[in-house]
Protein backbone atom coordinates (compact mmCIF):
# COMPACT_ATOMS: atom_id res chain seq x y z
CA UNK A 1 0.00 0.00 0.00
CA UNK A 2 2.34 2.85 -0.70
CA UNK A 3 -0.11 5.41 -0.56
CA UNK A 4 -2.25 6.97 1.34
CA UNK A 5 -5.31 5.19 0.51
CA UNK A 6 -8.48 5.75 2.74
CA UNK A 7 -10.43 2.37 2.85
CA UNK A 8 -13.85 2.74 3.85
CA UNK A 9 -15.32 0.12 6.46
CA UNK A 10 -18.65 -0.11 7.22
CA UNK A 11 -18.30 2.86 10.40
CA UNK A 12 -15.88 4.57 11.46
CA UNK A 13 -16.13 6.95 14.85
CA UNK A 14 -14.29 10.02 14.82
CA UNK A 15 -13.68 10.54 18.59
CA UNK A 16 -15.10 13.77 19.90
CA UNK A 17 -12.26 14.56 22.16
CA UNK A 18 -8.12 14.03 21.68
CA UNK A 19 -6.47 10.94 22.41
CA UNK A 20 -3.67 11.69 25.22
CA UNK A 21 -1.01 8.83 24.68
CA UNK A 22 0.95 6.91 26.63
CA UNK A 23 4.34 8.64 25.28
CA UNK A 24 2.86 12.12 26.42
CA UNK A 25 1.74 13.70 23.03
CA UNK A 26 -2.08 13.67 21.87
CA UNK A 27 -3.76 12.94 19.04
CA UNK A 28 -6.64 15.26 17.40
CA UNK A 29 -9.93 13.67 15.26
CA UNK A 30 -8.63 9.78 15.91
CA UNK A 31 -10.69 7.84 13.77
CA UNK A 32 -11.50 4.57 14.82
CA UNK A 33 -12.61 2.04 11.55
CA UNK A 34 -14.72 -0.64 12.65
CA UNK A 35 -17.14 -4.11 11.92
CA UNK A 36 -20.32 -5.10 13.75
CA UNK A 37 -21.28 -8.15 13.98
CA UNK A 38 -25.04 -9.83 15.79
CA UNK A 39 -27.79 -7.52 17.38
CA UNK A 40 -26.78 -5.92 20.77
CA UNK A 41 -29.62 -6.31 23.47
CA UNK A 42 -31.77 -3.22 24.83
CA UNK A 43 -29.94 -3.54 28.23
CA UNK A 44 -26.34 -3.30 25.99
CA UNK A 45 -24.96 -6.17 27.78
CA UNK A 46 -24.16 -9.04 25.08
CA UNK A 47 -21.57 -7.05 23.77
CA UNK A 48 -17.89 -9.23 22.80
CA UNK A 49 -15.00 -7.16 21.59
CA UNK A 50 -12.71 -9.22 19.84
CA UNK A 51 -9.31 -7.09 19.32
CA UNK A 52 -7.14 -8.14 16.81
CA UNK A 53 -3.58 -9.02 15.93
CA UNK A 54 -0.16 -7.03 14.77
CA UNK A 55 -1.33 -7.43 10.71
CA UNK A 56 -5.09 -7.97 11.63
CA UNK A 57 -8.12 -5.62 11.02
CA UNK A 58 -11.43 -5.17 11.77
CA UNK A 59 -12.88 -7.60 9.30
CA UNK A 60 -13.00 -10.55 11.65
CA UNK A 61 -15.81 -11.97 10.09
CA UNK A 62 -16.76 -10.42 6.80
CA UNK A 63 -14.50 -10.08 3.90
CA UNK A 64 -11.42 -8.38 3.63
CA UNK A 65 -11.71 -5.30 0.77
CA UNK A 66 -8.20 -5.51 -0.54
CA UNK A 67 -7.78 -9.31 -0.54
CA UNK A 68 -11.63 -10.37 -0.84
CA UNK A 69 -10.76 -13.70 1.51
CA UNK A 70 -13.22 -14.14 4.13
CA UNK A 71 -13.14 -12.66 7.66
CA UNK A 72 -9.59 -13.45 9.41
CA UNK A 73 -12.20 -15.41 12.11
CA UNK A 74 -14.99 -15.75 10.07
CA UNK A 75 -14.35 -19.96 11.42
CA UNK A 76 -15.08 -18.91 14.99
CA UNK A 77 -17.42 -15.69 14.51
CA UNK A 78 -20.82 -15.89 13.01
CA UNK A 79 -24.28 -17.55 13.94
CA UNK A 80 -23.56 -20.90 15.61
CA UNK A 81 -19.82 -20.60 16.02
CA UNK A 82 -18.42 -20.48 19.06
CA UNK A 83 -18.46 -16.91 19.37
CA UNK A 84 -22.14 -16.75 18.84
CA UNK A 85 -23.48 -13.86 16.57
CA UNK A 86 -27.00 -15.39 17.14
CA UNK A 87 -26.49 -14.38 20.97
CA UNK A 88 -23.26 -11.76 21.26
CA UNK A 89 -22.90 -8.72 19.62
CA UNK A 90 -19.40 -8.79 18.29
CA UNK A 91 -16.99 -5.72 17.65
CA UNK A 92 -14.06 -5.73 15.92
CA UNK A 93 -12.29 -2.43 15.91
CA UNK A 94 -8.94 -1.53 13.87
CA UNK A 95 -6.44 -0.52 16.00
CA UNK A 96 -4.83 2.95 16.09
CA UNK A 97 -1.74 2.90 14.02
CA UNK A 98 -3.08 0.62 11.92
CA UNK A 99 -4.12 1.20 8.04
CA UNK A 100 -7.54 -0.02 7.39
CA UNK A 101 -9.17 2.91 8.23
CA UNK A 102 -8.69 3.72 11.98
CA UNK A 103 -6.24 6.62 12.12
CA UNK A 104 -2.12 5.87 11.69
CA UNK A 105 0.98 7.01 9.96
CA UNK A 106 -0.51 6.82 6.45
CA UNK A 107 -3.76 9.04 7.90
CA UNK A 108 -3.55 12.84 7.11
CA UNK A 109 -2.31 15.14 10.07
CA UNK A 110 -4.04 18.49 10.79
CA UNK A 111 -1.58 20.04 8.09
CA UNK A 112 -2.67 17.94 5.34
CA UNK A 113 0.10 15.63 4.39
CA UNK A 114 0.01 12.51 5.72
CA UNK A 115 1.73 11.80 9.45
CA UNK A 116 4.45 9.40 8.41
CA UNK A 117 7.05 9.29 10.78
CA UNK A 118 5.47 12.46 12.75
CA UNK A 119 2.78 10.07 14.42
CA UNK A 120 3.10 9.59 17.89
CA UNK A 121 4.65 6.06 18.63
CA UNK A 122 1.78 4.45 20.53
CA UNK A 123 1.44 1.71 23.11
CA UNK A 124 -0.65 -1.42 23.41
CA UNK A 125 -2.90 0.70 26.46
CA UNK A 126 -2.93 3.47 23.87
CA UNK A 127 -5.10 1.37 21.47
CA UNK A 128 -6.82 0.35 24.62
CA UNK A 129 -7.86 3.64 25.10
CA UNK A 130 -9.47 3.83 21.62
CA UNK A 131 -11.39 0.91 21.66
CA UNK A 132 -12.58 2.29 25.33
CA UNK A 133 -13.49 5.27 23.96
CA UNK A 134 -15.40 3.34 20.70
CA UNK A 135 -17.29 1.55 23.62
CA UNK A 136 -18.45 4.96 25.38
CA UNK A 137 -19.71 6.02 21.91
CA UNK A 138 -21.78 3.13 21.31
CA UNK A 139 -22.78 3.17 24.87
CA UNK A 140 -21.22 0.19 26.11
CA UNK A 141 -20.36 -0.02 29.73
CA UNK A 142 -19.55 -3.29 30.17
CA UNK A 143 -18.59 -5.91 27.94
CA UNK A 144 -19.78 -9.28 28.26
CA UNK A 145 -16.20 -10.62 27.22
CA UNK A 146 -13.04 -9.19 25.30
CA UNK A 147 -11.49 -12.02 23.43
CA UNK A 148 -7.82 -11.52 21.81
CA UNK A 149 -5.12 -13.63 20.34
CA UNK A 150 -1.57 -12.68 19.76
CA UNK A 151 -1.23 -8.99 20.19
CA UNK A 152 -5.10 -9.16 20.25
CA UNK A 153 -4.59 -11.01 23.88
CA UNK A 154 -2.24 -7.73 25.06
CA UNK A 155 -4.54 -5.60 24.37
CA UNK A 156 -7.42 -7.67 26.35
CA UNK A 157 -5.23 -8.02 28.95
CA UNK A 158 -4.39 -4.39 29.15
CA UNK A 159 -8.12 -3.87 29.03
CA UNK A 160 -8.67 -5.60 32.20
CA UNK A 161 -5.83 -4.06 34.00
CA UNK A 162 -6.64 -0.59 32.72
CA UNK A 163 -10.30 -0.28 32.45
CA UNK A 164 -11.20 -3.18 34.86
CA UNK A 165 -14.78 -1.99 35.02
CA UNK A 166 -15.35 -3.01 31.12
CA UNK A 167 -14.69 -6.56 30.95
CA UNK A 168 -16.53 -9.01 32.78
CA UNK A 169 -14.55 -12.02 30.96
CA UNK A 170 -11.20 -11.78 29.38
CA UNK A 171 -10.23 -14.33 26.95
CA UNK A 172 -6.24 -14.35 26.29
CA UNK A 173 -5.28 -16.55 23.70
CA UNK A 174 -1.79 -17.58 22.14
CA UNK A 175 0.16 -14.23 24.16
CA UNK A 176 1.75 -12.61 26.71
CA UNK A 177 2.20 -9.78 29.51
CA UNK A 178 5.73 -8.92 28.06
CA UNK A 179 7.33 -9.02 24.95
CA UNK A 180 10.80 -10.77 25.56
CA UNK A 181 14.02 -10.11 24.06
CA UNK A 182 13.65 -12.72 21.71
CA UNK A 183 10.34 -11.19 20.89
CA UNK A 184 11.73 -7.47 20.12
CA UNK A 185 14.84 -8.60 18.31
CA UNK A 186 12.91 -10.47 15.98
CA UNK A 187 10.53 -7.19 15.36
CA UNK A 188 13.77 -5.32 14.91
CA UNK A 189 14.77 -7.13 12.42
CA UNK A 190 11.55 -6.61 10.48
CA UNK A 191 11.62 -2.44 11.35
CA UNK A 192 15.87 -2.77 10.04
CA UNK A 193 14.44 -4.48 7.05
CA UNK A 194 11.76 -1.72 6.24
CA UNK A 195 14.35 1.40 7.12
CA UNK A 196 17.08 -0.17 4.84
CA UNK A 197 14.71 0.09 1.58
CA UNK A 198 15.64 3.21 -0.04
CA UNK A 199 12.43 3.58 -1.46
CA UNK A 200 11.34 3.84 2.66
CA UNK A 201 12.71 7.67 2.62
CA UNK A 202 12.57 8.18 6.06
CA UNK A 203 8.97 7.25 6.30
CA UNK A 204 7.74 10.02 3.25
CA UNK A 205 7.31 7.78 0.76
CA UNK A 206 3.37 8.31 0.44
CA UNK A 207 3.69 11.00 -2.31
CA UNK A 208 5.96 8.88 -4.54
CA UNK A 209 3.49 6.41 -4.89
CA UNK A 210 5.71 3.20 -4.13
CA UNK A 211 6.99 2.63 -0.59
CA UNK A 212 9.61 0.18 0.83
CA UNK A 213 7.61 -2.59 -0.57
CA UNK A 214 10.92 -4.84 -0.20
CA UNK A 215 11.78 -4.14 3.27
CA UNK A 216 8.33 -4.68 4.36
CA UNK A 217 8.13 -8.18 2.62
CA UNK A 218 11.60 -8.89 4.42
CA UNK A 219 9.92 -7.71 7.55
CA UNK A 220 7.06 -10.25 6.75
CA UNK A 221 8.61 -12.90 6.19
CA UNK A 222 10.79 -12.96 9.16
CA UNK A 223 7.97 -12.63 11.05
CA UNK A 224 6.02 -15.56 9.63
CA UNK A 225 8.64 -18.15 10.20
CA UNK A 226 8.15 -17.01 13.97
CA UNK A 227 4.24 -17.66 12.94
CA UNK A 228 4.61 -21.45 12.32
CA UNK A 229 6.73 -24.23 13.56
CA UNK A 230 9.79 -26.30 12.69
CA UNK A 231 8.06 -29.67 12.40
CA UNK A 232 4.77 -27.15 10.81
CA UNK A 233 7.29 -25.63 8.21
CA UNK A 234 9.12 -29.29 7.65
CA UNK A 235 5.22 -31.60 7.35
CA UNK A 236 4.29 -28.61 4.41
CA UNK A 237 7.55 -28.19 2.70
CA UNK A 238 10.28 -30.63 4.22
CA UNK A 239 13.23 -29.77 1.67
CA UNK A 240 10.79 -29.82 -1.05
CA UNK A 241 12.10 -28.12 -4.29
CA UNK A 242 9.12 -25.61 -6.12
CA UNK A 243 8.75 -26.57 -9.84
CA UNK A 244 11.97 -28.56 -10.78
CA UNK A 245 13.35 -31.73 -10.48
CA UNK A 246 16.90 -30.47 -9.48
CA UNK A 247 18.96 -27.21 -7.90
CA UNK A 248 19.32 -24.58 -10.53
CA UNK A 249 22.84 -23.66 -8.30
CA UNK A 250 21.70 -20.09 -7.74
CA UNK A 251 19.76 -18.03 -6.31
CA UNK A 252 15.77 -18.59 -7.36
CA UNK A 253 13.25 -19.87 -4.91
CA UNK A 254 14.72 -23.34 -5.28
CA UNK A 255 13.13 -24.66 -2.68
CA UNK A 256 8.97 -24.97 -1.59
CA UNK A 257 9.50 -22.95 1.36
CA UNK A 258 11.51 -20.12 -0.02
CA UNK A 259 8.79 -19.80 -2.89
CA UNK A 260 5.90 -19.58 -0.22
CA UNK A 261 7.89 -17.56 2.12
CA UNK A 262 8.68 -14.78 -0.73
CA UNK A 263 4.42 -15.10 -1.82
CA UNK A 264 3.85 -14.28 1.88
CA UNK A 265 6.14 -11.82 2.02
CA UNK A 266 5.11 -9.65 -1.44
CA UNK A 267 0.98 -10.41 -1.02
CA UNK A 268 1.26 -8.52 2.52
CA UNK A 269 2.75 -5.17 0.73
CA UNK A 270 -0.56 -5.13 -1.18
CA UNK A 271 -2.75 -4.78 1.76
CA UNK A 272 -0.23 -3.18 5.00
CA UNK A 273 1.33 0.37 5.35
CA UNK A 274 5.03 -0.37 5.93
CA UNK A 275 5.22 2.79 8.67
CA UNK A 276 2.45 1.00 10.50
CA UNK A 277 3.87 -2.29 10.65
CA UNK A 278 7.06 -0.12 12.84
CA UNK A 279 4.56 1.67 15.19
CA UNK A 280 2.68 -1.28 15.24
CA UNK A 281 5.70 -3.47 16.32
CA UNK A 282 7.28 -0.60 18.42
CA UNK A 283 4.12 -0.54 20.68
CA UNK A 284 4.46 -4.28 20.97
CA UNK A 285 8.07 -3.95 22.37
CA UNK A 286 7.01 -1.86 24.82
CA UNK A 287 4.40 -3.92 25.87
CA UNK A 288 5.50 -4.92 29.68
CA UNK A 289 2.04 -5.34 32.14
CA UNK A 290 3.82 -5.85 35.06
CA UNK A 291 5.64 -2.65 34.65
CA UNK A 292 3.21 -0.50 33.92
CA UNK A 293 1.76 -1.33 37.49
CA UNK A 294 4.45 -1.30 40.01
CA UNK A 295 6.82 -3.93 38.75
CA UNK A 296 4.29 -6.62 39.92
CA UNK A 297 1.49 -8.71 37.42
CA UNK A 298 -0.53 -9.64 40.18
CA UNK A 299 -1.13 -5.84 40.86
CA UNK A 300 -2.21 -5.02 37.47
CA UNK A 301 -5.39 -6.99 38.24
CA UNK A 302 -6.05 -5.67 41.50
CA UNK A 303 -9.17 -3.92 40.30
CA UNK A 304 -10.52 -6.39 38.18
CA UNK A 305 -13.24 -8.57 38.99
CA UNK A 306 -13.45 -10.27 35.61
CA UNK A 307 -13.34 -13.85 34.83
CA UNK A 308 -9.96 -15.02 32.58
CA UNK A 309 -9.03 -17.92 30.22
CA UNK A 310 -5.48 -17.90 29.25
CA UNK A 311 -4.99 -20.77 26.23
CA UNK A 312 -1.46 -21.42 24.91
CA UNK A 313 -0.13 -23.79 22.26
CA UNK A 314 2.09 -26.47 23.10
CA UNK A 315 3.77 -25.49 19.24
CA UNK A 316 4.46 -21.80 19.72
CA UNK A 317 7.77 -20.75 20.39
CA UNK A 318 6.75 -17.07 19.73
CA UNK A 319 4.53 -16.55 22.99
CA UNK A 320 5.07 -20.31 24.77
CA UNK A 321 3.22 -21.51 27.31
CA UNK A 322 5.41 -20.20 30.08
CA UNK A 323 4.09 -16.43 29.17
CA UNK A 324 0.56 -17.78 30.11
CA UNK A 325 1.26 -19.79 32.67
CA UNK A 326 3.20 -16.38 34.00
CA UNK A 327 0.04 -14.82 33.52
CA UNK A 328 -1.86 -17.44 35.11
CA UNK A 329 -0.22 -17.18 38.55
CA UNK A 330 -0.38 -13.25 38.64
CA UNK A 331 -4.39 -13.60 38.20
CA UNK A 332 -4.04 -16.60 41.20
CA UNK A 333 -2.39 -14.42 43.22
CA UNK A 334 -4.69 -12.15 42.82
CA UNK A 335 -7.39 -14.07 43.44
CA UNK A 336 -9.53 -14.39 40.67
CA UNK A 337 -11.31 -17.25 39.00
CA UNK A 338 -8.82 -18.12 36.00
CA UNK A 339 -9.12 -21.28 33.22
CA UNK A 340 -5.85 -22.31 31.53
CA UNK A 341 -5.16 -24.72 28.71
CA UNK A 342 -2.27 -25.73 26.45
CA UNK A 343 -3.54 -26.81 23.36
CA UNK A 344 -1.91 -29.32 21.17
CA UNK A 345 -2.00 -28.37 17.72
CA UNK A 346 0.79 -28.72 15.13
CA UNK A 347 0.44 -24.91 13.73
CA UNK A 348 2.81 -23.21 16.04
CA UNK A 349 1.83 -19.08 16.87
CA UNK A 350 -0.62 -19.06 14.10
CA UNK A 351 -2.55 -22.04 15.79
CA UNK A 352 -5.38 -19.35 16.59
CA UNK A 353 -6.29 -19.08 13.57
CA UNK A 354 -6.36 -22.24 12.46
CA UNK A 355 -8.85 -25.61 12.71
CA UNK A 356 -7.99 -26.42 15.89
CA UNK A 357 -11.18 -27.96 17.20
CA UNK A 358 -10.06 -28.12 21.08
CA UNK A 359 -9.88 -24.07 21.06
CA UNK A 360 -13.20 -23.94 19.74
CA UNK A 361 -14.33 -25.94 22.33
CA UNK A 362 -12.83 -23.78 24.81
CA UNK A 363 -14.25 -20.80 23.67
CA UNK A 364 -17.52 -21.75 23.40
CA UNK A 365 -17.38 -23.28 26.73
CA UNK A 366 -15.86 -20.19 28.31
CA UNK A 367 -17.72 -17.46 26.64
CA UNK A 368 -21.43 -19.81 27.76
CA UNK B 1 -26.37 -34.70 44.19
CA UNK B 2 -24.53 -37.08 45.74
CA UNK B 3 -26.64 -40.01 43.72
CA UNK B 4 -23.85 -39.18 40.78
CA UNK B 5 -20.83 -38.57 42.80
CA UNK B 6 -18.10 -41.85 43.11
CA UNK B 7 -18.48 -42.19 47.04
CA UNK B 8 -15.57 -40.52 47.79
CA UNK B 9 -16.46 -37.52 46.05
CA UNK B 10 -20.17 -37.67 47.40
CA UNK B 11 -19.01 -37.72 51.16
CA UNK B 12 -16.46 -34.55 50.71
CA UNK B 13 -19.64 -32.84 49.09
CA UNK B 14 -21.52 -33.38 52.07
CA UNK B 15 -18.96 -32.58 53.90
CA UNK B 16 -17.80 -29.08 52.21
CA UNK B 17 -20.07 -25.73 53.94
CA UNK B 18 -21.97 -24.02 52.03
CA UNK B 19 -20.71 -20.71 49.86
CA UNK B 20 -16.94 -22.46 50.86
CA UNK B 21 -13.88 -21.48 48.35
CA UNK B 22 -12.25 -24.73 47.20
CA UNK B 23 -9.64 -25.71 44.98
CA UNK B 24 -9.70 -29.25 43.82
CA UNK B 25 -6.85 -30.39 42.56
CA UNK B 26 -6.85 -33.43 40.25
CA UNK B 27 -9.93 -32.14 39.74
CA UNK B 28 -10.63 -34.27 36.49
CA UNK B 29 -13.55 -33.14 34.17
CA UNK B 30 -15.38 -31.15 36.82
CA UNK B 31 -17.56 -33.24 38.22
CA UNK B 32 -17.33 -32.42 41.64
CA UNK B 33 -16.60 -28.52 41.04
CA UNK B 34 -19.96 -28.76 38.85
CA UNK B 35 -21.78 -30.67 41.82
CA UNK B 36 -20.06 -27.85 44.59
CA UNK B 37 -20.69 -24.67 42.55
CA UNK B 38 -24.77 -25.97 41.22
CA UNK B 39 -25.61 -27.74 45.05
CA UNK B 40 -24.14 -25.79 47.14
CA UNK B 41 -22.70 -22.06 45.77
CA UNK B 42 -19.18 -22.90 45.83
CA UNK B 43 -16.54 -20.50 44.47
CA UNK B 44 -15.36 -23.72 43.22
CA UNK B 45 -11.65 -23.89 40.98
CA UNK B 46 -9.31 -26.45 39.85
CA UNK B 47 -6.09 -27.71 38.77
CA UNK B 48 -5.91 -30.44 36.27
CA UNK B 49 -2.99 -32.66 34.72
CA UNK B 50 -4.81 -33.41 31.26
CA UNK B 51 -5.76 -30.99 28.52
CA UNK B 52 -8.84 -32.56 27.32
CA UNK B 53 -10.18 -32.67 31.09
CA UNK B 54 -9.48 -28.97 31.43
CA UNK B 55 -11.63 -28.10 28.05
CA UNK B 56 -14.04 -30.07 29.81
CA UNK B 57 -14.06 -28.11 32.75
CA UNK B 58 -13.80 -24.86 31.16
CA UNK B 59 -16.80 -26.12 28.62
CA UNK B 60 -19.21 -26.24 32.18
CA UNK B 61 -18.00 -22.76 32.81
CA UNK B 62 -15.83 -24.12 35.55
CA UNK B 63 -12.08 -21.86 36.77
CA UNK B 64 -9.76 -24.95 35.85
CA UNK B 65 -5.90 -24.49 35.65
CA UNK B 66 -3.89 -26.78 33.50
CA UNK B 67 -1.28 -27.87 36.18
CA UNK B 68 0.60 -30.19 38.04
CA UNK B 69 -0.18 -30.34 41.67
CA UNK B 70 3.74 -31.17 42.35
CA UNK B 71 4.87 -28.14 40.49
CA UNK B 72 1.96 -25.36 40.57
CA UNK B 73 0.50 -25.16 43.77
CA UNK B 74 3.12 -22.89 44.73
CA UNK B 75 1.51 -19.97 42.85
CA UNK B 76 -1.57 -20.62 45.42
CA UNK B 77 -1.35 -17.60 47.93
CA UNK B 78 -1.52 -19.14 51.83
CA UNK B 79 -4.88 -19.76 53.07
CA UNK B 80 -6.64 -18.64 50.32
CA UNK B 81 -9.69 -21.33 49.67
CA UNK B 82 -11.78 -22.94 52.76
CA UNK B 83 -11.22 -26.42 51.39
CA UNK B 84 -8.45 -27.57 49.35
CA UNK B 85 -9.34 -31.43 47.74
CA UNK B 86 -7.15 -34.18 46.64
CA UNK B 87 -9.27 -36.90 45.75
CA UNK B 88 -7.61 -40.16 44.44
CA UNK B 89 -4.62 -37.85 43.34
CA UNK B 90 -2.06 -38.07 46.27
CA UNK B 91 -0.76 -41.74 45.07
CA UNK B 92 0.07 -40.33 41.50
CA UNK B 93 2.15 -37.35 42.77
CA UNK B 94 6.14 -37.63 42.79
CA UNK B 95 6.28 -35.75 46.50
CA UNK B 96 3.03 -36.80 48.61
CA UNK B 97 4.32 -35.52 51.73
CA UNK B 98 5.55 -32.20 50.08
CA UNK B 99 1.73 -31.76 47.96
CA UNK B 100 0.12 -32.49 51.32
CA UNK B 101 2.09 -29.73 52.87
CA UNK B 102 1.00 -27.29 50.09
CA UNK B 103 -2.66 -27.87 50.13
CA UNK B 104 -2.48 -27.46 53.99
CA UNK B 105 -0.95 -24.08 53.16
CA UNK B 106 -3.40 -22.98 50.51
CA UNK B 107 -6.38 -24.33 52.64
CA UNK B 108 -7.42 -23.74 55.78
CA UNK B 109 -8.82 -27.15 55.56
CA UNK B 110 -7.72 -30.12 53.06
CA UNK B 111 -9.71 -33.16 51.81
CA UNK B 112 -7.74 -36.16 50.48
CA UNK B 113 -8.95 -39.64 49.78
CA UNK B 114 -6.88 -42.48 47.90
CA UNK B 115 -7.01 -45.70 47.60
CA UNK B 116 -5.97 -48.01 50.55
CA UNK B 117 -3.07 -50.64 49.40
CA UNK B 118 -3.37 -52.61 52.41
CA UNK B 119 -6.98 -53.74 51.47
CA UNK B 120 -7.29 -57.69 52.34
CA UNK B 121 -7.87 -58.18 48.83
CA UNK B 122 -4.50 -56.23 47.46
CA UNK B 123 -2.72 -58.18 50.38
CA UNK B 124 -4.66 -61.52 49.06
CA UNK B 125 -2.67 -60.61 45.67
CA UNK B 126 -0.10 -59.87 46.57
CA UNK B 127 0.71 -63.25 49.21
CA UNK B 128 -0.89 -65.54 47.21
CA UNK B 129 -0.15 -64.61 43.52
CA UNK B 130 3.20 -62.87 44.12
CA UNK B 131 2.32 -60.35 41.65
CA UNK B 132 1.63 -56.49 41.87
CA UNK B 133 -2.18 -56.64 42.33
CA UNK B 134 -4.51 -55.69 39.79
CA UNK B 135 -7.89 -54.93 41.43
CA UNK B 136 -11.29 -52.77 40.89
CA UNK B 137 -9.93 -50.06 42.30
CA UNK B 138 -5.97 -50.76 41.17
CA UNK B 139 -6.83 -51.63 37.35
CA UNK B 140 -3.99 -50.77 35.85
CA UNK B 141 -0.77 -53.28 35.77
CA UNK B 142 2.36 -52.01 37.93
CA UNK B 143 4.10 -50.91 34.66
CA UNK B 144 1.55 -48.06 33.21
CA UNK B 145 -0.19 -47.32 36.56
CA UNK B 146 -0.15 -43.51 37.42
CA UNK B 147 -0.05 -44.76 40.85
CA UNK B 148 3.57 -44.11 42.02
CA UNK B 149 3.26 -44.03 45.89
CA UNK B 150 1.14 -46.62 46.81
CA UNK B 151 0.06 -45.95 50.38
CA UNK B 152 -2.02 -47.50 53.10
CA UNK B 153 -4.89 -45.87 55.91
CA UNK B 154 -1.85 -46.68 58.15
CA UNK B 155 0.86 -44.99 56.25
CA UNK B 156 -1.51 -41.97 56.16
CA UNK B 157 -2.04 -41.86 59.69
CA UNK B 158 1.26 -41.80 60.39
CA UNK B 159 2.42 -39.39 57.84
CA UNK B 160 0.03 -36.96 59.22
CA UNK B 161 1.39 -37.08 62.87
CA UNK B 162 4.49 -36.93 61.97
CA UNK B 163 4.24 -33.77 60.64
CA UNK B 164 1.80 -32.40 63.15
CA UNK B 165 -1.69 -32.68 60.79
CA UNK B 166 -4.56 -32.53 62.52
CA UNK B 167 -7.39 -34.99 61.37
CA UNK B 168 -10.48 -33.63 61.79
CA UNK B 169 -12.55 -36.16 60.25
CA UNK B 170 -12.04 -39.54 58.62
CA UNK B 171 -14.22 -41.85 56.16
CA UNK B 172 -13.90 -45.62 55.19
CA UNK B 173 -15.35 -47.47 52.30
CA UNK B 174 -15.50 -50.88 51.05
CA UNK B 175 -17.68 -50.24 47.80
CA UNK B 176 -20.10 -48.05 48.88
CA UNK B 177 -20.68 -49.26 52.58
CA UNK B 178 -18.80 -47.46 55.28
CA UNK B 179 -16.29 -49.49 57.69
CA UNK B 180 -15.07 -48.61 60.89
CA UNK B 181 -11.55 -46.68 61.34
CA UNK B 182 -10.47 -49.08 63.57
CA UNK B 183 -10.56 -51.93 61.19
CA UNK B 184 -9.94 -49.57 57.80
CA UNK B 185 -6.44 -50.42 57.22
CA UNK B 186 -7.76 -53.90 56.31
CA UNK B 187 -11.09 -53.32 55.08
CA UNK B 188 -11.15 -49.89 54.05
CA UNK B 189 -10.90 -49.77 49.81
CA UNK B 190 -11.35 -45.70 50.26
CA UNK B 191 -10.01 -43.29 52.96
CA UNK B 192 -11.47 -40.06 52.59
CA UNK B 193 -9.53 -37.74 55.48
CA UNK B 194 -10.83 -34.07 56.47
CA UNK B 195 -7.60 -32.44 57.44
CA UNK B 196 -6.41 -29.31 59.52
CA UNK B 197 -2.97 -27.43 60.89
Amino acid sequence: MASATIIEPSAVLTLPQPLVLDGGQQLEEVRIAYEAYGTLSPAKDNAILVTHALTGDQYLASPHPITGKPGWWSRMVGPGKPIDTDKFHVICANVIGSCMGSTGPASLAPDGAPYAMRFPVITIRDMVRGHVALLDALGIESLHAVVGGSMGGMQALSLAANFPERARAVMVIASTARHSAQNIAFHEVGRQAIMADPAWRDGDYYEHGKGPEKGLSVARMAAHITYLSEAGLTDKFGRRLQDRAEKTFGFDADFQVESYLRYQGLSFTGRFDANSYLYITRAMDYFDLAEEHGGLLAHAFARTKARFCLVSFDTDWLYPTAESRNVVHALNAAGLPVSFVELSAPFGHDSFLLDVPALDRVVEGFLG
Amino acid sequence: MTATLRPDLAIIAANVADGARVLDVGCGDGTLLAALRDQKGCDARGMEIDPANVGACVARGLSVIQGDADRDLAFYPDQSVDYAILSQTLQTTMRPDKVLEELLRIGRHAFVSFPNFAHWRVRLSLLWGGRMPVTRLLPVAWYETPNIHHLTVDDFRALVDERGIKVEDAWFLSGDTRCSPAAANLRAEHAVFLLSR
